[in-house]
């Protein structure tokens, strides 16, 4: 395992290391000591590492990540794992807003809270997060989906479009266009293998499910009061 | 369209509501939705036009206008980027989207850029693989939606553009209507076929100069510091965005000024919001200068920018480049009256065409119809593209040597006079013939 210690190296330094490990890989396992709640630890990264971040991270951490798997074993700032193609993030604590950010695959999960606008805009993620999450998530979600194990603040998946939630807890109010859905079998299925794959034990027909109901895909002039 | 030698001289048209606000009223009532329509601002507005230039006479020496050379490279990213990007000209393509735009017309932009050696730029839809591979120095948009985004993509590209709003629609989002969203298009927007799309006005991840700043930082980090970063604003409040711009840590800065185009949006947010390219150049550059950044952080204008005056203008008060949008598409062919018969059975007229929502495009730019797309041919399209942006480097090169300079950024404010008081107070020149400039102390 290589390890970097951000009290000595700068986070250009370590990005730099973790990118040239894309063009030829050298060493899968790395350990970041001190990370103190810097931003921007760990983004870009494109090749199958394995990335320990041992304390807090800033914003953006392991942003537009691919095929890396990233833990944090503390909390995360803003826009962890934003627009991920691929690769996982686990973040031990709690995650500030904007988790999952426009992420288009791979599974980040968040074994504390979420703040607001968890998956806003998310394109393919999976996100699972074992607490709660905050105010107006999953807004104009577009696929992917969110597994909630704990509570949804207001507004949640706020126009939406094909993204699956599910929601265990209590959901305080509905964005624009989204319902709850019924839970079919083909969704038990998904939720299950969702909450394995994020080494979650939960079981998967207490949760509700919620999507699009699709009436404001297109402009229509009796939609005008749902804006 | 009215043919005014058939009216009665005697009738006396309303300046309030005249035919074009009555017909809106009418549709309105028919309809009960607000207009959207593209193109940028169609009132009138003080322009460029409204400026000239003091030739070089007996205080001031001319160059020869076939024999002394007159630069026009640029260097555009000096601030940070490992890999600033040369362009020959100051006169740039716009970012336009691929789902706004026929793929034809992506390749046609790209293809002309790249045949007079200046830069291209996506749109909120990603990037295509024709557009790539046609574009020797391709800008590629971050943008609120970021529809395509991807980590591959943005390690290809010439530049990155941080887009905050564009002229059209300040505060606005993008918008692509149903008909234009086909299976292409929705696959590289992971949206379902035939919606309509609304994009985001505002970025999800960050909000306020102080995010932007980490934001930026965390995509030199992801390129590695290697190419520019651009913040792309409407014209508002410039002088203040200009200013966190700067602060954000932009290498280059876009200004689009409120008579730039756009795609879709309504009617009243294209007419109604945002200031004048002519209002915004100023405080722009006065920002730069107070902090000491002007020519270190690159400016460059677009909104209405249609010959090389308009080039030498934006350059003369203090631009180092500018950027073409809709004049572009009219090289390309957009409102070509080879077409009226076409615009015609749509409603419309060669020169009026502005719906680019519908799709119909009968030029076969602002559409996904593959028919249509065919019309435009890209090779012959980039032909005429870059005839056309090399015809405004002569020109402005052409006013350039008129005023003794032989660098296009060595115009400046005092080359120029206003013809209008308007034009005097936002120019920040004086009115011609007098020494008098609206707002200052002399």
């Amino acid at each position: 395992m290589k390890t970097i210690d951000l009290a000595e190296s700068s986070i250009r330094e370590l990005n730099q290391a973790l990118h040239d490990q894309a063009t030829e890989c050298t060493e899968r396992e790395w350990a970041v000591l001190n990370p103190r709640g810097q931003h921007n630890i760990a983004c870009g990264l494109d090749q199958n590492l394995a990335v320990d971040i041992q304390g807090h991270a800033g914003y953006f951490c392991a942003g537009m990540n691919k095929k890396a798997h990233v833990v944090v074993h503390g909390n995360v700032g803003q826009g962890v794992a934003e627009n991920m193609m691929s690769g996982t993030v686990r973040v031990k604590g709690d995650a500030s807003q904007a988790a999952g950010a426009t992420a288009h695959g791979g599974l980040l999960v968040i074994e504390g809270n979420a703040g607001a606008r968890c998956g806003i805009s998310m394109k393919g993620v999976d996100i699972v997060v074992k607490g709660s999450i905050g105010h107006m998530s999953c807004f104009m979600g577009q696929s992917g989906s969110l597994v909630v194990c704990g509570d949804a603040g207001d507004a949640l998946g706020d126009s939406m479009y094909e993204v699956h939630i599910y929601v265990k807890g209590k959901v305080k109010s509905l964005g624009a266009d989204c319902t709850e859905k019924e839970m079919r079998p083909e969704h038990i299925d998904e939720l299950t293998e969702l909450l394995n794959r994020a080494g979650v034990d939960e079981d998967p027909r207490s949760f509700k499910r919620y999507g699009s109901a699709r009436e404001l895909y297109n402009f229509k002039v009796d939609n005008a009061d749902a804006y | 369209m009215s043919n005014d030698i058939n009216v009665n001289p005697g009738l006396r048209e309303s300046a309030t509501f005249d035919r074009t606000t009555m017909a809106e009223i009418r549709r309105a009532a028919d309809t009960g939705i607000y207009d959207i329509r593209g193109f940028g601002a169609k009132r009138k507005l003080p322009h460029f036009d409204d400026l000239l230039f003091l030739g070089a006479s007996m205080s001031r020496y001319p160059l020869e206008g076939y024999r002394e050379k007159c630069n026009t490279r640029v260097t555009l990213g000096t601030r940070f980027a490992k890999k600033p990007i040369v362009i020959e000209t100051p006169v740039t393509i716009a970012g336009m989207s691929f789902g706004a735009l026929s793929a034809n017309a992506k390749e046609a932009l790209g293809r002309g850029a790249s045949m007079v050696g200046t830069s291209t730029t996506t749109g909120d839809g990603g990037m295509t693989p024709e557009e790539r591979g046609q574009s020797s120095k391709l800008v590629y948009q971050y943008l609120p939606s970021r529809y395509g985004m991807n980590p591959d993509d943005l390690r290809k590209a010439d530049a990155i553009e941080v887009v905050l709003g564009q002229g059209a629609k300040p505060g606005g989002g993008g918008m692509l209507l149903g008909q234009k969203i086909t299976d292409r298009v929705a696959q590289m927007r992971t949206l379902p076929k035939g919606i309509d799309q609304r994009s985001a006005c505002r970025h999800p991840d960050w909000t306020g100069p102080d995010d932007l700043a980490i934001k930026i930082q965390e995509l030199r980090e992801i390129t590695d510091w290697q190419v520019p970063i651009y913040i792309k604003v409407g014209a508002t409040r410039t002088y203040y965005d200009v200013k966190l711009a700067v602060k954000a840590g932009a290498d280059v800065i876009v200004v689009d000024g409120m008579q730039g185009g756009t795609a879709a949006t309504q009617d009243v947010f294209i007419e109604h919001v945002g200031i004048p390219t002519l209002a915004a150049i100023p405080q722009a550059v006065q920002a730069l200068q107070e902090m000491g950044m002007h020519r270190k952080v690159q400016l460059i204008v677009s909104g209405g920018i249609r010959n090389g005056a308009d080039v030498a203008k934006c350059m003369a008060l203090g631009a180092d480049a500018v950027a073409i949008g809709t004049a572009a598409l009219v090289a390309l062919g957009c409102n070509d009256p080879k077409w009226s018969a076409d615009y015609e059975k749509i409603g419309s007229a060669a020169g009026y065409y502005d719906d680019y929502q519908e799709g119909k495009d009968p030029a076969g730019i602002s559409t996904q119809d593959p028919e249509l797309s065919r019309r435009l041919d890209p090779v012959e399209g980039g032909r005429r593209l870059a005839n056309y942006l090399r015809v405004l480097t002569l020109e402005a090169q052409t006013l350039a040597r008129a005023c003794g300079k032989n660098d296009l950024r060595n115009l400046e404010p005092e080359d120029l006079v206003a013809l209008t008081v308007e034009s005097a107070a936002m120019a920040r020149v004086p009115l011609a013939g007098t020494t008098w400039i609206p707002g200052q102390q002399f």
